[in-house]
């Protein structure tokens, strides 16, 4: 066990011939943690895996694992195994010499190969079925022969390229639990890339938002959603309402604010460093607005709105109304209570709604 | 209505398939067999018995020749592949879009052209005032003209030559549907490129390479001209033999047998190549 982490990227560059996919991406992974890449599609995160793969030679910067600089060292050669997108087991061996042929690489002998080939299913919940081809197994199980296929090898850091992604939902949310419970199993340093934030936020220990080839915020799951550093982080980790604003006042400990829209809202000032005259995005979780039947049942919220209920979104504990605010007309989306108090709540209802400003993050810009 | 409808389409589609299998296979097989089995006694006088075939047994020439043919075409076959294979390769995994194209364009080029032509193009390149004898001699590496015709080189020359596209289409049909990340994950486990050869390419394109085999090795097997012209007459093919029975020596009765016999031998040689890659016809074929 040495201190160092497993995996360091310092001011990683790819190049291609038109555009930039990676930007002086720097980060450190420390040693058995669960580390995410979340980013929408084309952001350069399958780009950043390759390369920590070894199948795309970085433009620029440094790639250390375990302390050694990987530049320049093949694939074959990096203690580093990689879950593909669709697995990529080899449809023309079965689930044994699939597991094994990272071994038969090594020269191990036939005996010791297949008792690991053994152990190593046993570990991941498929003991006995190495003499299966790969398309009797289902979806799952194929995910932990791929798992299998890497950890036999015990490498130091184990990536996986949104491996859940062609899974259906039920099972991809079987896989999240079984995934973690696999890492805290092996107790190997995986490097998980996705787009889907919630297998981010359920997975990881620590999750980097990344946008246009640059890494937005590096943090704990906790940190990413309730404390987004940009406005990108904030509108792509979780539902948010999101409010175009200007300051139009300001105090040492809270920012006024006038929408576009019309309406006034008060959040704190430490959020951001905005002056007067100054654009801002707001972004308020859904989940942070509390309903109420009356105005007087609303204590210590100082942002308060009325609204008629447009719409009711019913989806079990994730149930939303869409209201529309009687001054300004802007819709506002707002988490149902899981105590079910509100769940009479029916079109053409007029509702309070109030909010804390500690709870809505404010950045300076106009939201273009 | 409808039903008798498309009843008369499928059998007029399929009309020209049959009239092609009986016409032209089937029926002169049974004739060819039936002359094949007959022995000549006397003037037009047949008797039925399979004297040609004892014939071809008792006779050292002929069954050498056809040991020498299979052989050959087996030596022909492999060095198809081996040279087949990397060009396959090259084109279906190493080359995209237009260069693929034009690459897969440029080995079709050639077969534009009459086989006669291109066996021409041979002689002229090989024989002893050709171009390669002028220029062995122009830069003083022979003293003399070289004569590089008729012997088995260039017969295995032109085997492999006239039928590599033939060994090429299917690998690169079959190359092309290995998924690029299965290489990948090869070399991501810690293969070496021969291993990920022998173990991820090999497997996956083994109905490629038994079908692309079993195209070639007929070929070869039945080929006439290309032996005859650069073999010259020391050749020594099957199908020269039998050509000589049918139309020097008037022999039909032992033509038909030696013709039977190259059938015999061509499905045999298939059916154990098949067994011993585990391959089966229709899995090879039906692709």
């Amino acid at each position: 066990m040495t201190d160092a982490p497993d995996l360091v990227c310092r001011d990683l560059v790819k190049e291609f011939d038109q555009f930039r996919a990676v930007d002086h991406v720097s980060f450190e992974v420390p040693q058995g943690s669960f580390f995410s890449i979340l980013g929408p599609s084309g952001c350069g995160k399958t780009t950043l895996l390759r390369m920590i793969a070894g199948f795309q030679a970085p433009s620029d910067g440094e790639l250390l694992i375990k302390g050694k600089s990987m530049i320049g060292v093949p694939p074959n050669k990096r203690p580093v195994s990689m879950v593909f997108q669709h697995l990529a087991l080899f449809p023309t061996m079965n689930i044994g010499d699939n597991v094994g042929f990272g071994l038969r690489q090594r020269g191990v002998n036939r005996t010791d190969i297949k008792k690991r080939v053994e152990e190593v299913l046993a570990r991941v919940g498929l003991p006995g079925t190495s003499g299966r081809r790969v398309d009797q197994l289902s979806g799952g199980q194929r995910q932990r022969v791929a798992i299998a296929r890497c950890m036999i090898l015990e490498p130091d850091l184990l990536l996986l390229d949104e491996p859940l992604g062609a899974l259906d939902l039920k099972l991809r949310e079987h896989m999240k639990l079984e995934l973690k419970a696999l890492q805290h199993e092996f107790g190997t340093t995986f490097v998980y890339i996705t787009h889907d934030q919630s297998e981010a936020l359920v997975m990881s220990d620590n999750v980097a938002v990344m946008n246009h080839g640059r890494f937005e915020q590096i943090g704990s799951p906790h940190d990413i959603y309730y404390k987004p550093a940009t406005a990108f982080v904030a509108g792509f980790v979780g539902d948010a309402n999101r409010f175009s604003a200007r300051v139009k006042g300001s105090s040492e400990e809270s920012l006024i604010l006038e929408t576009e829209a019309g309406s006034t809202m008060e959040v704190e000032a430490k959020m951001a460093d905005l002056n007067v005259g100054q654009h801002a995005q707001v972004f308020l979780r859904p989940e942070a607005i509390e309903l109420a039947k009356s105005k007087e049942q609303i204590t210590g919220n100082s942002n308060v709105t009325s609204g008629t209920v447009t719409s009711v979104l019913f989806n079990g504990a994730n149930s939303m109304v869409a209201l529309r605010e009687t001054g300004s007309g802007a819709t506002l989306n707002v988490a149902l209570p899981q105590t079910g108090a509100f769940s009479d709540l029916s079109e053409g209802d007029e509702i309070f709604a109030s909010w804390h400003p500690t709870k809505a993050r404010c950045y300076p810009g106009d939201g273009a | 209505m409808s039903r008798d409808a498309s009843k008369l389409g499928f059998y007029l589609l399929l009309a020209p398939l049959l009239l092609w299998l009986v016409l032209l296979i089937i029926l002169p097989h049974i004739g060819l067999f039936v002359v094949s089995v007959s022995e000549k006694v006397g003037v037009r006088e047949y008797e039925i018995g399979l004297g040609n075939y004892a014939a071809f047994f008792t006779e050292p020439l002929y069954w050498r020749t056809f040991a020498r043919t299979a052989i050959m075409s087996i030596l022909a076959t492999g060095l198809t592949l081996i040279l087949g294979f990397p060009i396959a390769y090259y084109i279906a995994k190493l080359t995209k879009g237009r260069t693929k194209t034009t690459l897969f364009l440029m080995c079709m080029i050639p077969f534009w052209v009459s086989e006669l032509v291109r066996t021409y193009g041979w002689m002229i390149l090989l024989r002893e005032s050709g171009v390669f004898s002028s220029f062995l001699q122009y830069v003083g590496l022979a003293s003399g003209p070289v004569e590089m015709l008729y012997n088995d080189a260039a017969i295995m020359v032109g085997l492999v030559y006239t039928s590599i596209l033939f060994m090429v289409v299917p690998l690169v049909t079959t190359l092309d549907s290995l998924d690029d990340s299965l290489i990948e994950a090869g070399y991501d486990l810690g293969g070496s490129s021969f291993s990920i050869l022998r173990e991820i390419v090999i497997p996956h394109a083994m109905p490629g390479i038994v079908s692309g085999c079993i195209v070639v090795f007929m070929l070869s097997l039945g080929n006439y001209l290309t032996p005859i012209l650069l073999g010259g007459k020391d050749s020594l093919w099957f199908t020269g033999m039998i050509y000589t029975q049918f139309i020097t020596r008037f022999n039909w009765e032992l033509g038909s047998a030696f013709g039977f016999l190259l059938l015999a031998l061509s499905s045999v040689l298939v059916f154990v190549g098949l067994k011993l890659s585990r391959q089966s016809l229709s899995g090879t074929m039906g692709r």
